[in-house]
């Protein structure tokens, strides 16, 4: 009964989406305030029945409810309640629910924060919104329903891919959906500015904090993926160039350059054309992504099923709703005209070659992904193109980009000299060639690490040093300066805090590349030296888990005959289903992580059984996550700056549209 | 700045932009596309000494061997067959979980000088149903296997196999090469 329910709320919300992208864009088009007036509670109501929809799905999952397909397929009753509960989007059908729940969200919000919105721009935002939630809702329904009852129910479910059983599926996908929907908002807006043929400051004050605001859920919800993948999969690394991880880095890349043009649009009203280009561009990357992960032309852990009939619906989306809008956007966009004019060295022009430079490392990114997909469907030839390609051909362009970050927020709007903001910063550049030297003495001829840590320090630094400026350090009294520092505009301290998070993830890119590894069999009393440490084999033994086995080996870490460090590294092995999974020990500390994985068992020419080992060492590599997070925290403050909470130019439009028609 | 001059700025730094990202794509590429390489492919070319590529098909029944170290450090031996031919393989590392007799497998790595191919990685499968589309791929093109007819037959019996018949029993031994 109660998937019957659930579905009968997806319907529905199809429905209500039928007429959220109908009477608003209607109305809007003919300035009736009583059919735009509509969209707001249709957009409300289409939340609550898609919420209502996944609610049930959930249940089912909760207790196991076997004659739902979907549950069959992916779930088992002998699983932990929180796996169940994750495991309602651990498979196809539930993670599109997740992703239009997300959506339906973002647009309740867009007409529940959105009163402001001179109302037929929130017509046209919605009405678009609702047209992107129809087409997903009927790719559901026609062709990955998650109610799908079958009869005679099993006895039990087929298990969930044990490599999904973990606490990251109840994180990572949520925050990457916020991320990539966040953009289908600005994606409407830019839309809606094209339909309406006008871009000011106001559209900039309402695209930034969506853009912000997806912008910091998508690092989120990267970084955590990537350090979900570091922990769970064994491997020792933190992102591998595999498609599906660069299906999420390419709007991000496009996010990052829409995020800083908005600020143009917003303040200065130059690059407008430019903006709304990027915001379709964003979305049309975030569609692109959902296109190359649900579809299952790429093999990951992330492509639940291949299913022929989903990929052509999909990439149908994708062309209508990209395709339209780049149609619309050669029509329109000739129209707007660019108002400010600035001179090549300004803060625009900073993010004029911020833009190029990520729009090129989109490209790359682009090409790099799509290229053997192509060549395999247009020749048949198999090839791949991995991490050496995307490394050497994105480095020489993020070089110049890093070293921009830095100088470009000290340069003045309009117009701006740069020798002084570089007499500023050249206690930074003298730290950044400090690291260079101190890596290459210390670490030996690790050249492009030496770069790394040079542009993090490079990054620290020069926000520091922004702040500072801004808050006159040097130039009036300390007390003075500190009361300064503190009245800033929080966007002030948000950029500042996101360069110097991107500067502490480059910290630990840049360690993670003098990482070492070592391959070893170790028979049980055995020990081997490895990163410093004396690394003891204790023992291996066979443990019990709540539905699976495993074999655990422990590890004694010495240093001096001290011990460190006990490390338990083990091979779960799940019945339902058959798979092995290898589950890493992991020891953080600030400085470095140590990181072992246990091998297969063999025996040796005595036929004593040894047990291979492999044991890394990372240093610094929880700084590429603790960065990321800090790069987000920097966009959430910067949400709450006054100039976005309070949106002045909307309201006082409105208020004088309200003293015209009284 | 007039706004004509503006625009030509910002079409020459499109241009710029456009244009480094082009050139460093196609360096780039030149160094480091990998090919995907089947058995049969290796005996009808030898692969180019000293450059990487990938080596899929399925590992063969029975030869998985953990013994041995190859640079030092703890090796495995098995051999990778289409069917048609074989290849044999060391590779010194941990193995990803769902590495098993009789399955596909990719792996990446160069063509040592005695015929033997030493991976570098063994990539991993994520789930136990999946086979790589490279390996089907390559098994469909020695005539072994079609996909339409079910799962993959036992390798085994793979040197014997009749396309048009979903399995037959093994009746001679595999043809080896590089032992």
């Amino acid at each position: 009964m109660i998937p019957e329910i659930g579905h009968f709320a997806l319907i529905l919300a199809a429905m209500l989406a039928i007429a959220q992208s109908g009477v608003p864009l209607w109305g809007a088009q003919r300035g009736d305030s009583r059919l735009m007036g509509v969209a707001a509670p249709l957009a409300m109501a289409g939340f609550v029945a898609i919420a209502i929809s996944f609610a049930a799905l959930m249940w089912a999952y909760a207790v196991n409810d076997t004659t739902v397909v979907n549950v069959v397929a992916n779930s088992h009753s002998a699983k932990p309640m929180l796996f169940k509960l994750t495991g309602t989007w651990g498979n196809h059908e539930g993670s599109m629910i997740l992703w239009v729940m997300v959506l339906a969200g973002c647009s309740a919000a867009v007409a529940g924060f959105g009163r402001d919105l001179p109302s037929a721009l929130q017509a046209r935002v919605l009405g678009v919104l609702g047209l992107i939630s129809l087409g997903f809702l009927a790719f559901i329904l026609m062709t990955s329903n998650p109610f799908d009852r079958v009869w005679p129910p099993p006895p039990d479910g087929q298990g969930l891919n044990p490599l999904l059983q973990d606490i990251g599926l109840a994180i990572h996908p949520p925050l990457l959906y916020l991320g990539y929907v966040g953009y289908a908002v600005t994606f409407a807006f830019a839309v809606a500015a094209l339909i309406e043929g006008r871009v000011d400051a106001a559209w900039g004050r309402w695209v930034r904090p969506w853009s912000l605001a997806a912008w910091s859920f998508l690092t989120m919800g990267i970084s955590i993926g990537s350090w979900w993948a570091y922990y769970e999969l064994g491997w020792g690394g933190y992102w591998f160039w595999d498609p599906v991880e660069n299906a999420s880095l390419l709007p991000w890349l496009a996010g990052t350059a829409l995020l800083h043009s908005a600020i143009v649009v917003e303040k200065r009203e130059a690059l407008k054309v430019w903006t709304v280009l990027l915001a379709l561009l964003a979305f049309a990357l975030s569609l692109l992504g959902t296109f190359l992960v649900r579809s299952g032309v790429l093999n990951s852990v992330h492509s639940f099923a291949s299913d022929p009939a989903r990929g052509i619906f999909i990439l149908c989306l994708l062309g209508i709703y990209v395709a339209g809008a780049f149609a619309l956007f050669a029509w329109r966009a000739p129209s707007m005209a660019p108002a400010g004019v600035f001179s090549p060295i300004s803060r625009e022009g900073g993010i004029v070659l911020n833009n190029l430079l990520l729009c090129s490392i989109t490209a790359v990114v682009f090409v790099g992904t799509l290229y053997p997909l192509f060549l395999d469907l247009l020749t048949g030839q198999m090839i791949s193109v991995g991490a050496p390609f995307f490394n050497s051909a994105t480095a020489p362009l993020a070089l110049p980009l890093v070293m921009g970050m830095a100088v470009g927020p000290m340069l003045a709007w309009k117009r701006a000299a740069l020798w002084p903001v570089l007499q500023r910063l050249w206690w930074a550049a003298c730290m950044a060639m400090l690291a260079f030297i101190l890596t290459l003495t210390l670490a030996g001829w690790h050249v492009l690490s030496a770069l790394g840590f040079a542009c993090a320090f490079w990054l620290i630094c020069g926000a520091a040093t922004d702040i500072a400026d801004r808050s006159g350090v040097g130039r009036t009294s300390l007390g003075n300066a500190w009361n300064r520092a503190r009245n800033l505009p929080r966007a002030a301290w948000g950029a500042a805090i996101a360069h110097a998070g991107m500067g502490v993830t480059i910290l630990g890119v840049a360690g993670m590349g003098l990482a070492t590894e070592k391959l070893v069999a170790v028979p049980p009393g055995g020990s081997t030296q490895f990163a410093g440490y004396e690394w003891r084999l204790e023992g291996v033994r066979d443990f019990m888990g709540p539905n699976f086995t495993a074999r655990k080996a422990t590890i004694t870490v010495l240093r001096d005959g001290q011990v460190v460090h006990v490390m338990e590294p083990s091979k779960r092995y799940f019945p339902i289903g058959g798979m092995t999974t290898t589950e890493a020990a992991i020891r953080t500390s600030p400085a470095r992580d140590l990181y072992a994985v246990l091998g297969e068992e063999r025996p040796n020419e005595a036929g004593v059984a040894e047990a291979v080992l492999r044991l890394h060492d990372n240093p610094l590599a929880p700084w590429i996550w603790i960065g990321a997070g800090i790069m987000s925290l920097g966009a959430g403050l910067s949400l709450t700056d006054r100039r976005i909470r309070i949106a002045a130019p909307a309201r006082r439009r409105k208020e004088t549209e309200a003293e015209a028609t009284a | 700045m007039t706004r004509k001059k503006r625009r030509l700025y910002i079409l020459l730094l499109c241009g710029i932009g456009l244009g480094s990202a082009t050139a460093l794509t196609l360096t780039a590429f030149q160094d480091n596309l990998v090919f995907f390489r089947s058995p049969s492919d290796i005996a009808r070319e030898t692969p180019p000494a000293g450059r990487a590529f990938r080596l899929g098909g399925l590992v063969e029944e029975g030869s998985v061997q953990r013994q041995g170290e190859h640079e030092g450090r703890p090796a495995i031996h098995f051999r990778v067959t289409d069917g048609a031919n074989t290849v044999p393989v060391v590779f010194a590392g941990v193995l990803p979980d769902l590495f098993r007799e009789g399955q596909g497998v990719v792996t990446q790595g160069m063509m040592g000088p005695d015929g033997v191919f030493r991976a570098r990685e063994v990539l991993a499968r994520h789930d136990e149903t999946y086979m790589p589309p490279e390996v089907a791929d390559a098994l469909k093109r020695s005539g072994h296997w079609n996909p339409a007819q079910g799962a993959a037959p036992a390798p085994a019996t793979w040197n014997t196999l009749d396309p048009a018949r979903p399995a037959a029993p093994a009746a001679t031994p595999l043809p080896r090469s590089g032992t």
